[in-house]
């Protein structure tokens, strides 16, 4: 800013520290409901400093979960686990090899493919669910991890990712690993895979907390309880009526689920923000 | 945009891209297409024969009242979540965007939600807001508002739209802030010795220059609403109270699972498929030609 | 070592574009041969093709007796520096230059020799561990070299190597990249648009224009005797002044209604017929008196230190003249200026080919 008045600074500071406090303070609740009893909750009364039943709370929910989720959240973030993972991992993989191919190679229906796999941008599978649902489990995929991973793979975000990275590294590079001796494989592997890592990086923060949040694909296609994700999860310690809902278990379980793909971004935030802005590109 | 190197042979690339074609057609144009054909056709009562019916699944869905409701639902849902969230984010990310002490915690400190499911979210503001037990709830009533966003449609989509502004605030203040720093130091100081005062020089240089910007989210923030706070209302509302905060995705999920009309859902999982490609189209060509100085 | 010959190489893009239209050459071996020319004349296209790196839409291009066209850029035996290095930007100093000999299974021992010889050459001993960002442009101009002598080719080919330095350190590395060629002696080809470049590197210089051979020969015989209008312009700094005028008869033109005596003409050219008289800058007598003379109105003047320059008309057209500063007042208007005779090139107004003795 060109002026730098104190007044201005000073407002900066208000208005930015109730933006902190508003985005906050719903966790907040949440961090401190974990630490008391139902009994306290439910009766409105909750105070805003913690309670002593943290550790029983936490204890509780990770090893054998709520009287109505009869499943531990410790398994369900296990599942919630691989699920990010295959998702961020495989999506990667895949995506690195087509635009390899795409950018680097010429032939014949490149075109095509590379607007098959840019259409699949505009539509989430939210529109297509039931179809897709249909398919998964005419493939006999339903409750597994397969099942829950593939899907989420087929999208373009990936490939045009690394398609605009690859666009930007000099065409000079491939020159003189051809002068170099170096074929298609080692030109991949000594070249272009080094120097994508930061990429790599980011696409893969972005895609794991894409995956751990996944909601409408784990609620179709997990039908055991032992699959659920905890995404899931919590809703199903909500839905009952309001008297007999654990909400000591349901705040705790949502702290866990919130942790992990916070702490991603929280740890890796120039990563976070290079792919989320990169990928809308 | 070409490259002008190119790498000699076809089998290597084709074996490179079959793993994401595969994965593509498989998994995408696969339920695509059959949600397409799906849609003009209709079962029979027990799911063993279906006919052609051209368009009579749209027909009868246009004569549904409660298709048009759930689509001025989605509609008010989707311009007051993308509204708000727009005008915190951009108000947050010009005061972040002074050079102020500490400016990179805030920006820390702002952008964490966006990592919250949606789900998730809607749950801490549903315990939050509770009718009987939120720490908020006893604030409003206490000014003699019966709050109960359980059984009162206007309390559930005023929480709705709280919960989805609070999670979308992060994404739309990033793209702000990273708009705010392309903006030309010397843009603005010219206008400040053109004698422009601080909120002059916002709403003449700044606000007009972050208008690519500006559009470019409100279409994702659209897109954003139409599909991912399917979880916020799933796990707030339920598409309720009486089926009054059911949006347009939310009817498609809950006309599948529990009526099992097939060809009344694949029709708007089509009309879904139509307007998401429309907002991509509009948003390319004006990204690219209007909002532009 | 070997030499290239080139033998009417065509390169046609699609869209039927012709960059190179059948340039045939022979560079002997161990000689520096420069291609110079205007930025879409094809002399960086021709480069490539001797590299391997575009295909060969025809003609022939033969390193030592061997056709290379269907040849690998691997297996041609040549090493190239990029205009913008393309070093690679994860590897150390030492990885970049030992890559290419790793991927031809060269033993370990022998690269390590190699690299730290051809690093004691360039003087860049103290990098080798470095990643070329944290090295400055020439650094990573002598790394380039570097990765090309270490490979020890038949040829070197260089593209436009020196363009992203500054001047000064342009016209340092000039002088390095000569005496290591003269040192290594190694065939080498080397594309510029920089005229100066192009004059003080080559033994044999190529000037192009339009996918074709203006002229071949060495440095003072393409200045001295430009067979083009195109290269009389072209190589010379500031460039050659082309006047209109017209044959009076064996040895004599007009320039202007003023008679001017020239050495190298063609015989039987027709009197009254138009003519272009070339005369270089450096090449005329300001103020001076001789057999042929021409008076010039000068505009203005620039002063470069050591030489002033004249900018005026001679006959209506625009003409510079070079002339050690103190020899003449700044603020003359007019001028005589001296023509020797064997100074004068004359060309055709329609062909723009040289109308010398033949």
């Amino acid at each position: 800013m060109v002026e730098n008045r104190p007044f201005a600074q000073f407002m900066a500071y208000l208005t930015l520290a109730l933006g902190v406090v508003i985005v906050a303070f719903p966790v907040y609740l949440a961090v401190m409901a974990s630490t008391f009893d139902t009994a306290t909750i439910i009766n409105g009364n909750m105070p805003l400093v913690p309670g002593d039943q943290a550790a029983e709370n936490y204890n509780r929910t990770l090893l054998y979960g709520g009287m109505h989720a009869r499943q531990p959240v410790g398994g369900m973030m296990f599942n919630s686990m691989i699920m990010a993972l295959g998702i961020a991992i495989g999506k990667i993989l895949i995506s690195i090899l087509s635009a390899f191919a795409v950018v680097y190679f010429k032939f014949p229906f490149r075109k095509t493919a590379f607007w098959i796999i840019f259409i699949t941008l505009m539509l989430p599978v939210e529109v297509r669910i039931y179809p897709t649902y249909k398919i998964v489990a005419d493939l006999g995929l339903l409750d597994t991890y397969t099942g829950l991973v593939m899907p989420l793979i087929a999208s373009a975000t990936g490939t045009l990712l690394f398609r605009q990275f690859f666009m930007t590294i000099p065409d000079e590079l491939l020159e003189a690993s051809k002068i170099d001796g170096a074929g298609a494989f080692r030109f991949f592997k000594d070249t272009l895979l080094p120097l994508s890592m930061t990429t790599i990086a980011a696409l893969f923060v972005i895609q794991f907390i894409y995956g751990w949040n996944q909601y409408l694909w784990p609620l179709l296609i997990t039908t055991k309880s032992s699959m659920q994700t905890i995404v899931i999860g919590i809703k199903m310690m909500i839905t009952t009526t309001d008297a007999l809902t654990e909400w000591n278990v349901a705040m705790t379980t949502a702290v866990l689920a919130m942790l992990p793909p916070v702490l991603v971004v929280i740890f890796m935030q120039r990563l976070f923000v290079k792919g989320l802005v990169e990928t809308e590109k | 945009m070409e490259k002008r190197a190119h790498i000699s042979g076809w089998t290597l690339p084709l074996l490179l891209i079959l793993p994401q074609m595969a994965i593509t057609v498989i998994f995408f144009y696969w339920p695509a297409s059959q949600a397409i054909w799906q849609s003009f056709l209709r079962e029979d009562a027990f799911g063993l024969a279906s006919e052609f019916v051209g368009f009579e699944n749209y027909v009868s869905l246009f004569e549904q009242p409660e298709y048009y409701r759930a689509m001025v639902t989605t509609a008010i849902f989707s311009s007051l979540v993308a509204f708000f969230s727009l005008a915190c984010a951009l108000l947050l990310a010009t005061q972040a965007d002074k050079n102020i002490r500490g400016g990179q915690a805030f920006k820390t400190f702002l952008i964490w939600p966006y990592a919250v499911a949606p789900a998730i979210a809607g749950v801490l503001w549903l315990f939050m807001f509770h009718p009987t037990l939120g720490t908020l709830s006893k604030p409003i009533k206490a000014i003699g508002i019966d709050w109960n966003p359980m059984l009162n449609a206007n309390h559930a989509m005023t929480l709705l739209v709280l919960s989805a502004t609070w999670k979308q605030i992060s994404y739309n203040f990033l793209f702000f802030l990273a708009g705010l720093q392309a903006i030309p130091k010397s843009v603005i100081e010219a206008a400040a010795i053109d004698g422009a005062g601080p909120l002059r020089r916002f709403w003449t240089v700044i606000f007009p220059l972050l208008s690519p910007t500006t559009f470019f989210l409100l279409v994702v923030n659209i897109v954003y609403v139409f599909f991912d706070t399917f979880g916020i209302i799933d796990a707030v509302t339920g598409g309720g109270p009486a089926g009054q905060t059911t949006t347009l995705v939310y009817k498609v999920y809950a006309d599948g699972r529990l009526g099992g009309d097939l060809g009344g859902s694949a029709a708007q999982s089509v009309i879904l498929m139509i307007i998401v490609i429309a907002l991509t189209a509009i948003q390319f060509r004006y990204v690219e030609r209007k909002v532009q100085y | 070592m070997a030499g290239v010959t080139l033998d009417t190489v065509r390169k046609i893009y699609a869209g039927n574009v012709e960059a190179v239209k059948g340039v045939s050459l022979g560079i002997e071996d161990g000689s520096f041969c420069v291609l110079v020319g205007p930025s879409g004349c094809g002399k960086s296209t021709l480069l490539r093709m001797i590299a391997g790196l575009e295909t060969i839409s025809g003609g022939e291009v033969k390193i030592g007796d061997r056709v290379v066209n269907q040849v690998e850029p691997a297996d041609r035996d040549i090493a190239m520096v990029f205009q913008n290095y393309a070093l690679y930007p994860h590897m150390s100093v030492y990885d970049n230059m030992a890559y290419g000999l790793r991927n031809r299974g060269t033993p370990k021992d022998e690269i390590d020799k190699r690299v730290k010889e051809a690093a004691r050459i360039l003087a860049i001993e103290s990098f080798l561990a470095r990643k070329p960002r944290q090295l400055s442009g020439g650094q990573r101009q002598r790394v380039a070299m570097g990765r090309a002598i270490v490979r020890k080719p038949q040829v070197f080919l260089f593209d436009e190597p020196l363009s992203n330095l500054d001047a000064k350190l342009r016209v340092q590395m000039r002088v390095e990249i000569k005496r290591l060629q003269r040192a290594l002696g190694v065939t080498s080809i080397y594309v510029t648009h920089d005229q100066v470049e192009a004059m003080t590197l080559s033994d044999k210089l190529v000037v192009m224009s339009g996918g074709q051979i203006e002229q071949v020969g060495t440095p003072s015989e393409v200045y001295r005797r430009p067979e083009t209008r195109f290269v009389a312009t072209f190589i010379g700094s500031p460039p050659m002044n082309i006047l209109p005028g017209t044959v009076e008869g064996p040895g004599r033109v007009s320039v202007g209604g003023q008679s001017i005596a020239v050495t190298d003409m063609r015989d039987g050219l027709t009197p009254g017929s138009a003519i272009e008289v070339g005369l270089r800058p450096e090449d005329v007598q300001a103020g001076g008196t001789g057999a042929s003379s021409l008076s010039m109105d000068v505009d203005f003047v620039e002063e470069l230190g050591a030489t002033q320059l004249f900018h005026g008309k001679v006959a209506g057209a625009e003409f510079i003249v070079q002339a050690s500063t103190g020899q003449l007042p700044a603020d003359t208007r007019q001028l005589t200026l001296a023509v020797d005779p064997g100074n004068v090139h004359l060309f055709d107004p329609q062909t723009t080919k040289r109308l010398g003795r033949v």
